[in-house]
């Protein structure tokens, strides 16, 4: 198995973008992350592209032929274009697969891509569309919605924890004032606990301000065998580990409605194939679909203990500047949740980041950091470790 | 709309309607919904139907007010996740006050309609839940 780096990196604005299509926001990325690394389509060898639901969402399926061609890399060259599909978990996925390719020594330059065009429909068949991630036999058709599985992960995690609505809102809060500093966040402005508390009840105990948005973007990143990355850039950024692990499909089946098994496999895979413990990651980017799922999410990794993580949040330890800053990006909440983009903006976020390129909301000294990407209400569970050492 | 075709609501209408899962007889354990290979034992286990009682309890809830397409006229209502007294767990709407819900409230099993698919659409009907 040879070792991977990250050689460039691009992620669209995220938002509402009715100007622009699905093929127009990926080919965007794509040669941004390609001028990022200075690759020559010439030596692309494969495409990989999370994307969770074209057909539900633009109805247009074989979008990795679709990319390819409007890249310009399909006439001539023939670029293998595959797409991968996790639900949410799309993006993380296809960047483990594209690790997969470089480290086998199958492929030497590898795009690993993601891709969602989330407003061309309506908000009410946009959620349709994502509660397909779910068990649509014995979970949709009795009225769950994706906010509803989560509050019900939040209802219990109250009751078994003393978790408060305000904790939670403290997650959207924190969120929020990281994206003022994100170029490339879809809300960019600084909410306090009353206006998420204030705002209209989605599913109790989740606020519209506790749900992630409906979004339109695209993120790319450039895999090289980490003994040729220096040829491309002075910063390549190392995949330490690759990680990723199942759940059942169905929240009810669970072994623990509070906690997602397969975040905490994967976590544990991750740390195990990166010889690393949590507490030598100097920052996160989680899965934070709903602010109760960052809570989730940083128990689960093993930065603070089972019931802990609202507290934890309080306390200010997950901001910039705390024990370990949790998604400086914005996260899903403020940065926006384009779903199959997501895991790729993920990695994005952190190769910034390490890079010492991320501005008024850098990190000082990062050295180490962590994505995590989950599908559904967490069948899926997708987990990095990226470092600036070999 | 969360809508399904006759052919795919139909062939597990005897379940839903009737709360049959499987019971593996070399584990022991319960599954609702129906499974075909039990989890547990995999290729090792020996399955037969079981017909749930129906009973059990709030393992947790919400209240729904922002609607799954289709439910609509059906806001404020309560999604929960009930544990069943043999076992498994299963998602269901609760019937009642959502204000009195409680997790660990004991529930019984009543036969309602879930919805429909359009004005002239298949209706579906399936098992919700009320205190008991």
């Amino acid at each position: 198995m040879r070792d991977v780096a990250i050689i460039g990196i691009k992620t669209t604005r995220f938002g509402e973008k009715w100007d622009v299509s699905l093929r127009d926001i990926i080919t965007e990325a794509g040669l941004g992350a390609l001028e990022d690394a200075r690759v020559t389509g010439e030596e692309i060898d494969a495409i990989l592209v999370g994307n969770m639901s074209g057909g539900q969402f633009i109805e247009q399926e074989h979008i990795g032929a679709l990319i390819a061609d409007y890249a310009g890399l399909a006439k001539e060259l023939h670029v293998p274009a595959t797409r991968v599909e996790a639900a949410c978990a799309s993006g993380g996925l296809a960047l483990r697969q594209g690790i997969h390719a470089v480290a086998s020594g199958l492929e030497d330059i590898v795009v690993a891509a993601g891709v969602e065009k989330m407003t061309d429909i309506s908000a009410s068949s946009a959620s349709t569309a994502l509660a397909a991630a779910a068990d649509r036999e014995w979970e949709g058709i009795m009225g769950a919605t994706f906010p509803g599985l989560y509050a019900m992960i939040a209802k219990l995690h109250m009751h078994k924890y003393g978790t408060t609505s305000e904790q939670l809102a403290q997650v959207a809060v924190k969120n929020h004032a990281n994206g003022i500093h994100n170029p490339i966040a879809q809300y960019r402005n600084k909410i306090s606990v009353d206006d998420v508390l204030r705002s209209i009840m989605v599913a109790d105990p989740l606020h519209i301000f506790d749900c992630s948005p409906i979004t339109d973007g695209a993120a790319a990143v450039i895999l090289a065998p980490a003994d040729i990355a220096h040829k491309y850039t002075d910063t390549p950024i190392y995949v330490k580990a690759t990680s990723q692990a199942s759940d059942t499909i169905a929240l009810h089946d669970r072994r623990d409605i509070t906690t997602l098994d397969a975040s905490v496999e994967a976590g544990k895979r991750a740390f195990k194939m990166a010889k690393l413990a949590p507490n030598d990651i100097d920052l996160v980017e989680v899965h934070d679909c709903f602010t109760i799922a960052e809570i989730c999410a940083i128990e689960d990794l093993g930065f603070v203990k089972k019931g802990e993580g609202g507290k934890f949040t309080e306390e200010g330890n997950t901001a910039i500047g705390g024990k370990i800053p949790v998604n400086t990006s914005g996260g899903l909440k403020a940065c926006g949740h384009p779903v199959g983009a997501t895991g790729i903006k993920q990695a994005a976020e952190i190769v910034e980041q390490l890079r010492g390129d991320a501005g008024k909301r850098q990190v000082d000294g990062a050295e180490i950091g962590m994505t995590h990407n989950v599908g559904g209400s967490g069948a899926t569970a997708v987990v990095h470790i990226f470092s600036r050492d070999r | 709309m969360i809508t399904m075709s006759v052919p795919r609501f139909w062939r597990k209408q005897v379940a839903r309607y009737n709360l049959i899962g499987t019971h593996c007889t070399n584990c022991g354990a319960y599954y609702y919904p129906p499974r075909n290979m039990c989890p547990t034992c995999r290729r090792g286990g020996k399955l037969e139907n079981f017909k749930f009682s129906g009973k059990g309890e709030i393992l947790t809830y919400t209240v729904i007010h922002t609607a799954a397409e289709g439910f609509e006229k059906q806001t404020p209502y309560v999604l929960a996740i009930v544990k069943l007294e043999e076992g498994p767990s299963l998602t269901s709407q609760i019937i009642g006050d959502p204000a009195s819900m409680k997790i660990g409230m004991k529930v019984r099993p009543v036969f309602r309609k879930l919805g429909q698919s359009g004005e002239k659409g298949m209706i579906y009907y399936g098992t919700k839940f009320v205190p008991e």
